[in-house]
């Protein structure tokens, strides 16, 4: 175990993967000399060369494109695109390529690439360096989408993305990238996509949350404690595939749901956790469920701290959650 | 002398070779290799008549004919090694089937049955051959320009001596892939050649009104690399610069653009009406260009191939057609449990909860 940021996590997964397997090829922008603009690929282009940690010209869809040709060959790329807010020219490739070519080929084509890009707020970055859009992606078949929360989970999710036979959009929380430090294995660590993690237990009510936006919900909670309100804190992790089974467990033993995210709330990932509650664990329900999310708007640059959810923001759902009925 | 065309109503311009030029432009094999390009052209030109008529039968939803492109497709086909990846633009479905995807998978594809490897997924004129370094197409003009780079790229890393193939349209150049995919190129040195195939109409939009470029492979220039255009009526032409390319590809000679030319001599697809779009004239001077009829004036005329040959050609591949549709148009349509394959390599919820209940929310049809 050693002591790393979330930034360095990633980067220590990438380094893992091209050690092991020569087919692990890294493109990007300012990804090669520059080592990224967040650093992630720090040292990589030293120590693998130009062929495997790639400076591409500043296109995304380009850089998809080449990608999802390289995995159609049997290599194992892994794009950054630089902002998740950069990556709609690519969107096409992801939409009506990456995300169908195994389903339009009965199974010949698949095609394995992991689209890495930092998303979210919080860093004074404004409309087009904020944005939390995971929702557009989570409802294109064929796509996984993963967000992971602490540095150890970076690493672990990472690992098996790229490992992974389907294509994976991995979603960095950069606000969190060096503020929250945290052990990391040595090694092949790896966690399995799909599987959540109960960042805190407590039985009053259940609180959703992913990305950075957990250790928000985290202090929230804390919070909570002296109230005597004990909050359950799940860590989805893995968007697409979802641990349902964790969501519908925790709901029925608290009976109260709060879903945390900073997209905005209208068809956000949490209208998604909200229905399946709905459907499936209804009699478990003692309040309606509670989404705390960004505002349906742009992001704001001056006004941030008011757009994302908040840990006030949280506890006062949390609390509202636990005192209704 | 013009040579007249056999089964057509006039005559087509002639192709400018003789037996010595053919000779030094492809090897004393040229005959051989002529007359297997005019099989393919044909079979490629006779399943469009039979497939557009079953079509209009509606046994077939949908068709995209290529009349006009044969000889551009037979002739890439032809210059191609074992080795090579093809990404198709639209109209390349021949490629597939002259590089060894069988016939009746073919069928089974434009039929959506369960012999369609695809499941039926995909509209007509859509395959996926993998055995033939084939990929699969999407109706999307323009996204597999990037691809073949990456192909290419990782061809090249691989070190295996092969090229990848991109092919689209005249259309297709005006989208952003098409950029991309140029810009990508130039710049990895990558072994990947751009085929334009240049049929002067995106559904109605004619090539001038495309770009103001009146020579799209002068675009070529603008990424790096070498770009030149070729009369794609004329097999011979499109043979000799692909294997030109290919071997300059393979030297590691950066990209390459070829725009092949030719006329669209059908509509855009089954449901396409280019009357209300073209002149008058158009399918006039089409025919006059028309690559199959072309080439069989010019064997004609040289001996190589008569008539009466033709004729026996001709019938053999109406014969294997024929003999393909019987076997392939009455099978079954997939089986509903492919609905719910091939989206993940291992499916999860909800998928899987939608597959265990299907049945159920269907009435129970599908015991």
């Amino acid at each position: 175990m050693t002591e790393s940021t979330l930034i360095q996590a990633v980067n220590q997964a990438l380094r893992e993967a091209m050690r092991a397997d020569p087919d692990v090829i890294l493109l990007g922008e300012d990804i090669g000399v520059n080592g990224g603009v967040f650093r992630a690929t720090e040292g990589l282009l030293k120590e693998f060369g130009e062929d495997r940690v790639m400076d591409t010209p500043l296109n995304e869809s380009g850089i998809v494109g080449t990608a999802v040709g390289m995995a159609l060959y049997g290599l194992k790329p892994v794009a950054e695109i630089q902002f998740l807010d950069f990556i709609y020219p690519a969107f096409d490739q992801i939409v009506s390529e990456l995300a169908k070519l195994r389903y339009r080929s009965g199974g010949q084509f698949p095609c394995h690439v992991v689209l890495r890009a930092p998303y979210g707020g919080g860093i004074k970055g404004g409309l087009y360096h904020s944005q939390s859009t995971e929702q557009l992606f989570t409802s294109i078949p064929g796509l996984k989408v993963v967000v992971p929360s602490t540095p150890a989970d970076a690493k672990g999710l990472l690992l098996s993305s790229i490992f992974d036979e389907d294509p994976v959009l991995f979603l960095e929380p950069k606000r969190i990238y060096r503020s929250l430090p945290g052990e990391v294995p040595e090694g092949d660590h790896r966690v399995p996509l799909g599987s959540a993690r109960i960042a805190r237990e407590g039985a009053d009510v259940s609180v959703f949350a992913y990305g950075a936006m957990v250790p928000v919900a985290q202090q929230a909670c804390q919070g909570l404690d002296a109230q005597g309100i004990h909050p359950e804190l799940v860590d989805l992790r893995s968007l697409v595939p979802l641990d349902e089974a964790a969501v519908l467990r925790s709901v029925e033993k608290t009976g109260r749901a709060v879903i945390v995210h900073e997209a905005p709330r209208f068809c956000g990932y949490g209208a998604e956790l909200a229905a399946i509650l709905a459907e499936k664990a209804l009699y478990s329900l003692k309040a309606p469920v509670v989404r705390v999310t960004g505002y349906d708007t742009p992001f704001p640059y001056a006004l941030e701290h008011l757009y994302l959810p908040s840990v006030d923001r949280i506890s006062r759902a949390i609390e509202r959650t636990v005192r209704a009925a | 002398m013009p040579a007249q065309s056999p089964g057509g109503s006039g005559s087509v311009v002639p192709l400018p070779y003789d037996a010595d030029r053919l000779a030094r432009l492809m090897g004393p094999g040229w005959a051989e290799l002529l007359q297997r390009i005019y099989r393919g052209m044909l079979l490629g030109r006779i399943l469009d008549q039979r497939l557009l008529g079953l079509q209009r039968q509606g046994r077939v939803g949908f068709y995209g004919p290529a009349m006009g492109q044969e000889a551009t497709n037979a002739a890439v086909a032809a210059a191609l090694g074992k080795e090579d990846w093809v990404f198709p633009g639209l109209r390349e479905q021949l490629v597939a089937l002259l590089r060894g995807h069988p016939l009746p998978v073919y069928l089974a594809q434009l039929f959506g049955n369960e012999k369609d490897p695809a499941h039926g997924r995909q509209m007509p004129c859509h395959p996926t051959a993998r055995e033939v370094h084939y990929v699969s197409m999407s109706s999307v003009i323009g996204n597999q320009v990037p691809q073949a780079v990456g192909t290419a790229w990782a061809l090249r890393r691989k070190g295996v001596p092969a090229i990848a193939v991109a092919f689209f349209g005249d259309g297709a150049s005006s989208s952003g892939d098409f950029h991309a995919g140029l810009n990508f190129a130039g710049v990895l040195r990558a072994p990947v050649l751009f085929v334009l195939t240049n049929n002067q109409w995106a559904i109605s939009l004619p090539s001038s009104r495309q770009s103001a470029v009146a020579i799209l492979a002068e675009k070529a220039r603008a990424y790096g690399f070498a770009g030149s255009r070729v009369d794609g009526t004329d097999p011979v032409a499109v043979f000799c610069a692909v294997q030109e390319a290919r071997e300059a590809l393979l030297k590691g000679d950066g990209p390459r653009l070829l725009e092949s030319v030719f006329y669209r001599m059908a509509p855009h697809s089954s449901s396409d009406d280019p009357t209300r779009y073209q002149p008058p004239t158009w399918s006039e001077e089409a025919r006059a260009h028309d690559p199959l009829e072309r080439l069989e004036a010019m064997l004609e005329h040289l001996g190589v191939m008569r008539a009466s040959a033709r004729d026996l050609l001709r019938e053999e591949i109406e014969t294997e057609i024929r003999r393909a549709i019987q076997a392939t148009e009455p099978l079954p349509p997939p089986g509903p449990e492919s609905l719910f394959e091939d989206t993940f390599q291992d499916p999860f919820p909800p998928l899987t909860e939608e597959r265990d209940r299907f049945d159920t929310e269907q009435g129970g049809h599908f015991p």
